[in-house]
């Protein structure tokens, strides 16, 4: 099967649209960053405490700000992780680390106080470790006349945290736990008389990072991706010329800044993951530029006499085939991981789709024309230049 | 030819095989297969569940304990060597960068004792720089040198001290390592796979307990602190001080004792909790001493039948009993209140004090039951959209897309590999690195494919146009990977722990490819190609 056999569009003659387009996208991103007073960091770039409550059913999103701001010095942000997961993230702010560590505690008293039954003198299966559920059935067992060893006890206690772990870290029946082995009907009336079951579990995912470390994080990201920007304008330079490694530099920034862009459009964080997968971008996308060049190199050698936006027009036809395969299957692999990958990779897979739709188009329409206009300038410059010099001078091409 | 393409098979299929046991090494059951690849693939704590913190060791307050140990040491020497001083006082700092900072005062020196002075210091604490602020008055400042090593050896033993109480938790594999410089820094990367309640973690790991028994003076006790300095004439005798004696949280009144210990944390050989058996419901945490503190302890209660003994624990008494007879190797520390603070006790009891304060700069838990969520989406989407690939290329390539998904698979197992080789860890950004991997291996077998098909329609042979095919797609594929690795080496130089992780598995996967996509792709097309008879159709 071929989709692109010998196609001849004038790539270049329609540069103008995309070059508009993606100006837009980037004063549109500028816009936002400007409004919103830059990109929406995460916890692990600006500071600060972030706790995942996963709720038995639909979360009370109201009455848990309500309760929080109330047992907080300030206002915590409450948001729902994804519809229909019934997980909260809750986010505070802190101006140093033992706030921050104190904040954590006053959160889970406060949820513990309004959802759970903290003064029943039960153990809340859905926000204990198994050290402190071992330690909790230890007497009650062998009062019970359960004949269990210590450590009996304390693998029965794992295996019970196992199984909740592996049901979504919220368990809705003690009675569901019959189907352990070494749950026996003596164990499981012990369980239900020393233990408890809260609609929520806040043991899913805590974040606690201090403000400074938060800013050192984001500066070492910054510097680290900077300099790897270098590395590849230097080595584009030494094997094409160094305007190539310049378009390709600058087609890879234009990504990610529209990348960035679009993330404070739409309000979504930058956390250490999409980082990664801003990395992942400016890979595929200096990928995607550096093919497209080497076929220009290539036809250049071939035909010198020819005009540059010919060369460059043919080139991206003769690589278009290449373009589109790869894209597509690059894309079709993102996309199963931004629908099927769950809330951990969403923000990840989201920078993925965005970055590879303008990844490939900025290899056509940004970074070869730049490659474009600098030959057409330099070549206009030479021209007057030697405008009464002998004609053979002025010959030298590449 | 012929055989020359056999040396190139043979050498393949012995390169999978032992990649392939780098991943499931010889299973002999499914479940055993299971625990192989569990064993040889490390996940991240961002995959698998875990806490990952960092701290900050406080070095301020092992350079403020090495000043009071100074100024002990030096009002005696005066006080031998007959030099009259009017007092001494150190600087406080308080943050960690201001601990070059610190500095001793000596005022008031006689001045007719100068040179006696300046020769004692220069005898004895060489490792002070001397500085006159005028007539009388001195400051001494730590020579940078010894700052260094103290700031290195503050940061070593807390290291190992947190190593050892993390360890007596016993979860599976934890890791307790410096983070950052040393000398600079003073961070400790905590590294707690499965934990599940890092709240009672973190207070345990950062617990400054400093254990001592000490002599009780035989007078008091009294009511409140003012009460007993009044008792004392305001002016407490040499080397005592006055602590309160807390029992299960209430005031036992205040003993003056003696500030040198008997026996410190240092002596203690094992601790392990138990019921207070005088009071029900009560806990207490009865510890053995080792060989040396025992017979130190053995000489001196032997010594001082009658006399009164404290258990202090963070400058508060928590026992004092009257020594009936000579003891040798064991002690309690009762009234606690239950048995998780009972257990922790005696972990930091058996593990030693940590010589400076700590402060945590970052905490990630990932509850293990996100974790499981994490791994199985993860899985699915990541065969999901393989398939996906894999279809497509089936489809678009025919028989030859059959040969760039073997390299492609091939790849992704080379790859898992040489990371369970390296005992490398796979973390999320991780899978960013072989997602790009795989995005580049596609890459570069589109690449050859189409280069043979352009060749196919300029009308040459199939076996030309084959090796053409590879021969031009080869230089483009140096350059995109080259650019890449490029990248990565910046990455890894100057970025910190998850963009290591993904230049790493990035680099990996890149030279992976290049093996796959490149040699093996080709070996593959030869053996179509080598049949003897005459290739007609190349299914591309």
């Amino acid at each position: 099967m071929e989709l692109f056999k010998n196609t001849n569009f004038d790539f270049l003659g329609y540069k103008w649209p995309f070059i508009i387009a993606s100006l837009v996208l980037t004063a549109a991103g500028f816009v936002s960053l400007g409004v919103k007073g830059g990109p929406k960091y995460g916890i692990e770039f600006k500071g600060g405490m972030l706790m995942t409550v996963k709720f038995a059913s639909a979360p009370p999103v109201e009455q848990v700000r309500s309760v929080l701001t109330a047992a907080l010095s300030s206002a915590p942000t409450v948001q729902t992780f994804e519809s229909g997961s019934n997980e909260l993230v809750i986010g505070t702010e802190g101006e140093n680390d033992s706030a921050l560590g104190k904040n954590r505690q006053l959160v889970i008293d406060a949820l513990a106080k309004t959802f759970g039954q903290p003064g029943n003198g039960k153990l809340d299966l859905n926000n204990v470790g198994s050290g402190a559920l071992a330690s909790r059935l230890l007497d009650p067992l062998q009062r019970a006349g359960v004949q269990m060893a210590q450590p009996e006890v304390e693998k029965l206690a794992a295996s019970v945290m196992q199984y909740r772990d592996e049901h979504g870290g919220l368990l809705t029946k003690i009675d569901d736990l019959k189907s352990l082995p070494g749950l026996t009907q003596k164990v499981l009336t012990v369980l239900n008389q020393e233990s408890y079951l809260s609609p929520y579990t806040a043991t899913r995912n805590i974040e606690i990072v201090g403000p400074k470390v938060g800013a050192d994080l984001r500066q070492q990201a910054i510097n680290a991706t900077l300099l790897a920007l270098l590395g590849m304008l230097v080595y584009i330079w030494f094997r094409f010329e160094w305007i190539y490694g310049v378009g390709a530099v600058l087609a890879v920034f234009h990504d990610t800044l529209i990348t960035i862009g679009i993330f404070s459009l739409m309000d979504k964080e930058i956390t250490l993951t999409v980082i990664a997968s801003l990395l992942t971008l400016v890979g595929y996308s200096m990928n995607d530029t550096i093919v497209i060049f080497d076929r220009i190199r290539e036809n250049l050698q071939l035909n010198r006499k020819e005009k540059l936006e010919d060369v460059i027009n043919r080139s991206v036809n003769q690589t278009l085939s290449r373009t589109i395969m790869t894209s597509g299957l690059t894309f079709l692999a993102v996309l199963s991981l931004f629908l099927f990958g769950g809330p951990v990779l969403h923000g990840f897979s989201l920078a993925l789709v965005i970055g590879i739709i303008i990844g490939t188009y900025s290899s056509v329409f940004v970074a070869s024309p730049l490659v474009l206009f600098w030959h057409n300038w330099a070549d206009g410059r030479k021209k007057t230049a030697s405008a009464g010099a002998p004609k053979s001078v002025a010959t030298k091409a590449k | 030819m012929q055989q020359n393409l056999k040396i190139k098979t043979a050498a393949i299929i012995a390169i999978v095989l032992i990649c392939i046991f780098g991943i499931i090494g010889f299973p002999k059951s499914v479940d055993g297969l299971k625990a192989n690849v569990q064993r040889n693939i490390h996940l991240g704590l961002d995959l698998k569940g875990g806490s990952h913190l960092v701290l900050q060791v406080q070095v301020q307050d092992a350079a403020k304990t090495t000043a009071d140990q100074l100024i002990e040491a030096l009002r005696e020497d005066t006080r031998t060597r007959n030099i009259a001083v009017g007092g001494f006082d150190r600087n406080d700092p308080d943050q960690l960068k201001d601990t070059d900072t610190i500095a001793v005062n000596i005022h008031g020196v006689d001045q007719g004792k100068t040179q006696l002075f300046r020769n004692l210091i220069a005898e004895k604490y060489s490792e002070w720089i001397l500085t006159p602020v005028n007539g009388s008055d001195y400051r001494l400042n730590m020579k940078p040198s010894t700052l260094l090593d103290l700031k290195r050896n503050t940061v070593t033993q807390s290291l190992e001290t947190i190593d050892r109480r993390v360890n007596a938790l016993g979860l599976t594999e934890p890791t307790v390592q410096a983070h950052g410089d040393a000398a600079t820094q003073s961070e400790i990367l905590v590294e707690l796979p499965g934990v599940d309640d890092p709240a009672r973690v973190k207070d345990l790991i950062g617990a400054t307990a400093q254990l001592k028994i000490v002599e009780v003076k035989n007078e008091g006790p009294w009511k409140t602190r003012e009460e007993a300095l009044a008792g004392k004439g305001g002016i407490l005798p040499l080397n005592t001080e006055l602590r309160e004696f807390m029992s299960a949280g209430s005031s036992g009144g205040w003993y003056l004792i003696s500030r040198s210990p008997v026996i410190t944390g240092q002596d203690m050989r094992s601790a392990k909790p138990a019921a207070d058996p005088d009071s029900p419901g009560r806990w207490e945490a009865a510890f053995t001493l080792s060989q040396d503190g025992a017979r130190r302890f053995e000489k001196f209660t032997a010594a001082n039948i009658g006399n009164k003994l404290a258990v202090v624990l963070d400058a508060q008494i928590r026992s004092v009993a009257t020594i009936q007879n000579a003891i040798s190797d064991s002690g309690r520390i009762n009234g606690l209140a239950g048995q998780q603070e009972a257990e922790d006790l005696a972990l930091v009891l058996k593990t030693g004090a940590l010589p400076a304060g700590i402060k945590y700069l970052q905490e990630r838990t990932i509850g293990p039951s996100l974790g499981v969520d994490s791994i199985r989406e993860g899985i699915l989407s990541g065969i999901v959209g393989l398939i996906a690939v894999i279809i497509v290329m089936l489809i678009y390539y025919k028989k030859s897309g059959l040969n760039a998904v073997l390299a492609l698979l091939l790849n992704t197992v080379v790859l898992i590999a040489a990371l369970a080789y390296f005992g490398a860890t796979l973390t999320l950004p991780g899978i960013a690195g072989i997602i790009l991997t795989v995005g580049m291996a596609v890459d570069s077998n589109v690449l050859i494919f189409e280069r043979i098909r352009e060749e196919l329609r300029t009308g040459k042979s199939i076996p030309a146009a084959v090796d053409a095919g590879f021969g031009k797609a080869w230089w483009t594929i140096v350059d995109t990977h080259v650019t890449t690795i490029v990248s990565c080496l910046f990455l890894f130089l100057f970025g910190t722990g998850p963009v290591r992780g993904f230049a790493v598995t990035l680099v990996i996967g890149l030279l992976a490819n290049v093996f796959t996509a490149v040699f093996v792709s080709k070996v593959i097309f030869d053996w179509e190609l080598s049949g003897g008879k005459r290739v007609e159709a190349l299914s591309i």
